[in-house]
């Protein structure tokens, strides 16, 4: 008897807390679905624009189109650090969303963010422990990932 | 004798306890706002130059409890205890404050409740006779809880419309046994219970309080016999534009009409129009620097006669949401009124 007066409480929670969300989602403001993919896209493609033309610049000073790719990922980790240390980069993540955090230069701002947050717990305990909070998953996720698809590639030779 | 606690949750004060001094210190952001004029003291830079946001957010404090002190003409000697309470693991801006006020202290945590925590406490202490003058305080800092709560200040990511903007401040209110007329009075004190209807997104702070504050005002009618019309205005603490809207609904299905009564300090202290603060305010200081910014003022020039302040509380840690839990919420309620004759005698 007991357990099913628990069975039938538990019931009614779940029924009240359903409707309370309905009705909390119906006064929340809708996160603007398409605006943010639209935007995410043009930021995201001006960052990439922005790349290929550093990209051409460092080919035009003589770097040949096989070593290019890291001095171009070091220039924008660089732009995207100096924009984060001035403040502008997360009005620019504001705005951008998605567009700004999955190139190269989201993730410096990641790590550049959370050193500056930190470090007045010192260089060890705050910068250096604390640095690759938000970037440590990506970091850990990416390998992982590299490991599993390097395995099905020697299998499928 | 006469009763001091009514129904189940309210707490009624017999000698009239009353705010006989209060100081509000706060940020850039919020000295910009519609209520900017209102505050004792405007920071214009959130660091306060101390090294890092918890020393900034402490000095706020210790600058409101001293300020609020020497309002009253008094010293911190004089003060018999202090009630304080902030939103930082370990309350270390109270715990900070108070070994360098000395004062007698007890730290309390409820969240954005411990305004109303600690001023119904301190009211209680004085009600009861067993303090002269307690000062309460409370404070909250948008650098401190950002890197607390979410994500590091400088971090790009996109927040949702329905998220909030902590409040930079600290609000210290003396509350004391004064038979002067001219203060407002504390009267009630309703203790809420928490509430969880099984909201789990830390974002957003607004749904998951608002019932919290519908079942505190319910008991608290309950309690006391008394309606809205009680009231010329019913003020939560920060749920801010759709924490307010959700209130209104649950209200209105409750067959309680707030309507033209009812608004929250959320939406008070910030221009959401102008300012980039999404929902609107949230953090201790939210209700704490609107009430005794803007509210008491109200009340002494008569605009207002009685206000039913309500402060919600989101008991959530960074630890509770990462493990999938919900977010349990709380709220409490004190009346301030403009009582003109002196404290009752006890009976």
């Amino acid at each position: 008897m007991a357990a099913r007066a628990k069975k039938r409480a538990v019931k009614r929670q779940e029924v009240l807390e359903q409707e309370y969300k309905d009705l909390a989602q119906r006064q929340k403001p809708k996160t603007p679905v398409v605006r943010n993919v639209l935007v995410a896209y043009l930021v995201g493609g001006l960052i990439c624009v922005l790349g290929q033309a550093i990209t051409q610049l460092y080919l035009r000073l003589g770097f040949s189109p096989e070593d290019v790719g890291n001095p171009t990922a070091a220039t924008l980790i660089l732009i995207s650090a100096v924009l984060t240390g001035l403040g502008v980069y997360d009005v620019i993540g504001q705005f951008a969303g998605a567009g700004s955090a999955v190139p190269v230069t989201g993730f410096a701002n990641s790590v550049v963010s959370a050193a500056l947050e930190f470090k007045r717990e010192g260089l060890v305990l705050g910068v250096g422990a604390r640095m690759f909070s938000l970037a440590g998953p990506v970091i850990v996720y990416g390998a992982v990932t590299a490991f599993v698809v390097g395995i099905i590639k020697a299998l499928l030779r | 004798m006469h009763k001091r606690k009514l129904g189940a949750q309210t707490l009624a004060f017999q000698t009239l306890p009353r705010i006989a001094a209060a100081a509000t210190v706060v940020g850039p952001l919020e000295g910009e706002g519609p209520l900017g004029d209102c505050f004792d003291v405007v920071h214009p830079d959130q660091t306060l130059g101390q090294k890092s946001w918890e020393a900034s957010e402490r000095a706020m404090m210790k600058e409101a409890i001293n300020l609020a002190i020497s309002k009253a003409g008094l010293t911190s000697q004089e003060v018999d205890f202090m009630l304080a309470g902030d939103l930082l693991n370990q309350i270390i801006t109270c715990n900070f404050a108070a070994r360098d006020l000395g004062i007698p202290f007890l730290g309390l945590y409820g969240a954005c409740s411990s305004f109303a925590e600690s001023l119904g406490l301190a009211a209680t202490l004085v009600d009861g006779g067993y303090a002269t003058r307690a000062v309460a305080a409370v404070s909250s800092h948008y650098g401190t809880s950002e890197r607390q709560y979410r994500y590091p200040t400088e971090y790009g990511g996109q927040r949702p419309p329905y998220s909030q903007y902590t409040v930079t401040g600290s609000g210290a209110a003396l509350v004391a046994q004064a038979n002067d007329p001219k203060f407002p009075a504390i009267t009630h004190f309703t203790i809420g219970r928490v509430m969880d209807l099984g909201i789990k997104d830390p974002f957003d702070m607004g749904s998951a309080m608002a019932p919290a504050a519908m079942d505190t005002l319910q008991r608290h009618f309950l309690d006391t016999g008394r309606t809205v019309d009680d009231y010329d205005l019913i003020l939560t603490g920060d749920l801010a534009e759709v924490g307010r809207k959700i209130m209104l609904e649950l209200a209105e299905s409750a067959g309680v009409d707030l309507q033209g009564k009812y608004d929250d300090c959320g939406c008070r202290i910030y221009d959401r129009e102008r300012q980039p603060v999404f929902s609107g305010g949230s953090g201790c200081a939210c209700s704490a620097v609107v009430t005794l910014a803007s509210i008491c003022p109200q009340l002494l020039r008569g605009e207002l006669k009685r206000v039913l302040v309500i402060a919600t509380g989101a008991l959530l840690s960074p630890l509770t949401f990462q493990q999938g839990e919900s977010i349990p919420c709380i709220a409490h309620a004190l009346v301030l009124e403009q009582v003109t004759k002196g404290g009752v005698a006890l009976g």
